[in-house]
């Protein structure tokens, strides 16, 4: 058992004083990545997070509301389809806030932080998990849509820019959430924390209703919106219209949420003791 | 012989709490160091501090010659960590976690998964191995927490407070595979509450109180600082109370300890043989016993001894763990 153990007699025998590699530092990420997509399978509350829920938004939206706001359902679906898709992925990005703060609280992060790997695997591996699970979750949004009659007007390529941009727009704000869930206490605040900001923000915004037929004073707040720059974005990729203006305000968000709250996250994860 | 670990004047402060107050410790290559104290003494602290999970407020310390503050990356290629609640992924099996650690460790994918097959095997959870964590019991759980700490086979271990909360099965099985470690040359660094535990598994035993090692030895040492054992008699008639503890206070030359409500008497028995003769002059005066034990002194009879109050007094709360929010 002790035959690989580098040896304490030997001094520095066996202990690599190297820094760690950006390779070797993107394949702790990645070991990380994998194992909190494996989470999934044992936690049901998560795929119904992932699967349901965007399931049950399309459908509410579409058949409840879509007749009072766009007069039909059929033609509502392709106005909130690119909203809703939106609107879960910043939904989604909550869970990366309450699982690093369940990952604190239960002593695992311990446990990594204890290990000779690359300080920026927990972190790194969190908001790379949540990337592929977005993807996950935009393709169940657009298989739904799709069923009750969404369609695509500009083509794959467009399509794909468009869901790269929002993948990358969640990024940014899985930032927040990871800031979020490390600077509260436990998970239950982390769960409040992490989805009191999205209500307002998500409803105030151009994901479920054109801003057009929203009171006067609420305009400019809704205009400003990252969130409704990022559903107008993805709706010029999707179905037409101007695409540059939004998309190049979604781009600016995403950096500069990115440039804010990845430092801060990093460092509220250093100061953890 | 090798000092693994080596803590001087280790000082930590949380606010204005002062958690950690001038820490010496060493602690030999190969063998277990003992630290033994209640909650909030400081022992948990004093664990992350070594495993370069908290910086302290002033001292140093270093692992097989690694400062932990300025060589951490070092340092934790020789530590393991195993604390008081068990750091496993709940959410995925036990082969996974270790695999998964494995992995990290720098083990190739199929090295890694045949590699965690031993520990679940010795720690006797290769039944359970393919099944989720959170399907397991606490001590199986704790048993995998340990096997996790093992995979990088780190010479130096940390186990904090490892079996606070076991049943005594799980326990006595934790303290063999600690053994058999040691055996293999590991060097541990042990916190418990338990006299007994300390007794059961360390060479050397620091007490520690308020953030200071007040006391240091080996388990008998310490027990002969605090008269050794501590003999417990009940006798079946309440009426033959005070006799009894007279006819203790003759052989012990201290008088016992009543407690009026259990009927029991304790008194310290600085020497084994003494029983016998305790157990023949109860008889002789016919006294009927209905309970009589030779027991370990507590944690309490030895901070009682050391510091002359007890050592619940001493505890406003743990409060190192401020995070923490489950057990």
């Amino acid at each position: 058992m002790s035959a690989t153990a580098p040896t304490l007699t030997g001094g520095p025998a066996g202990v690599r004083t190297g820094r760690i590699t950006l390779g070797v530092a993107l394949r702790h990420a990645l070991i990380i990545a994998r194992r909190n997509l494996l989470q999934v399978r044992g936690n049901p509350q998560l795929l119904i997070f992932i699967a349901i829920q965007p399931i049950l938004f399309v459908l509410l939206f579409v058949y409840v509301f879509g007749g009072a706001i766009a007069g039909s359902s059929r033609q509502y679906v392709q106005f909130v389809i690119p909203g809703i898709v939106v609107q879960t992925v910043v939904f989604s990005t909550a869970v990366t806030g309450i699982g690093l703060n369940e990952d604190v609280s239960k002593g695992i992060v311990d446990r990594f932080r204890s290990l000779p790997i690359a300080r920026s695997a927990v972190l790194a591996g969190r908001i790379l998990a949540d990337a592929v699970r977005l993807v996950a979750t935009v393709v169940v949004i657009l298989a739904v849509g799709m069923l009750l009659g969404f369609r695509f007007h500009r083509g794959p390529l467009a399509a794909v820019a468009g869901f790269a941009l929002v993948i990358a727009f969640g990024m940014a704000l899985s930032w927040v959430a990871a800031w979020i869930g490390l600077s509260v206490r436990n998970p239950e605040t982390a769960q409040s924390a992490g989805f009191l900001w999205m209500f307002p923000l998500t409803f105030a915004s151009s994901v479920f209703a054109p801003p057009q037929t929203m009171p006067g004073w609420l305009q400019p707040f809704v205009r400003i919106n990252p969130i409704s720059v990022a559903a107008d974005a993805l709706r010029a990729l999707l179905l037409g219209g101007p695409v540059l203006a939004p998309a190049l305000k979604t781009i600016a968000w995403t950096i500069a949420l990115t440039v804010v709250f990845a430092p801060l996250a990093i460092r509220q994860y250093r100061q953890l003791a | 012989m090798t000092v693994a670990v080596r803590a001087e004047g280790l000082a930590k402060t949380f606010g204005a709490t002062r958690a950690l107050d001038g820490v010496d410790l060493e602690v030999e290559g190969g063998t277990v160091l003992g630290l033994l104290g209640p909650n909030g003494a400081g022992k948990t602290t004093t664990v992350r501090i070594l495993a370069t999970l908290l910086r302290p407020t002033a001292g140093r310390a270093e692992i097989g010659g690694y400062d932990v503050v300025r060589q951490p990356q070092q340092v934790r290629q020789l530590i393991g960590l195993t604390g008081q609640y068990a750091a496993v992924d709940e959410n995925l099996s036990g082969a996974e976690n270790l695999s998964m650690l494995g992995r990290l460790l720098g083990q190739p994918k199929a090295q890694a998964k045949q590699r965690a097959a031993e520990p679940l095997e010795r720690f006797d959870l290769a039944d359970a191995g393919g099944r989720l964590v959170k399907t397991y019991s606490g001590g199986m759980r704790r048993r995998l927490d340990l096997a996790a700490s093992l995979v990088g086979r780190p010479p130096v271990l940390f186990l904090d407070e490892p079996t606070t909360g076991l049943d005594p099965r799980s326990r006595n099985g934790l303290w063999a595979v600690t053994r058999e470690l040691v055996a293999e040359g590991t060097t541990v660094l042990l916190t418990t509450q338990y006299m007994e535990e300390a007794d059961q598994l360390a060479g050397t035993v620091a007490v520690i109180d308020r953030g200071q090692v007040i006391a240091q030895g080996t388990p008998d040492e310490l027990k002969a600082k605090i008269g050794g054992q501590v003999l417990e008699v009940r006798p079946a008639d309440p009426a033959h109370l005070d006799r009894a503890a007279e006819l203790l206070a003759d052989l012990t030359g201290a008088p016992p300890t009543v407690n009026p409500d259990t009927r029991l008497l304790s008194v310290p028995m600085p020497d084994p043989a003494w029983l016998p003769v305790a157990v023949r002059r109860l008889d002789q005066a016919s006294i009927a016993v209905a309970d009589l034990a030779l027991r370990r002194p507590s944690l309490d009879e030895v901070f009682l001894a050391l510091t002359g109050r007890p050592a619940e007094a001493t505890t406003p709360q743990d409060r190192q763990e401020p995070r923490r929010s489950n057990a």
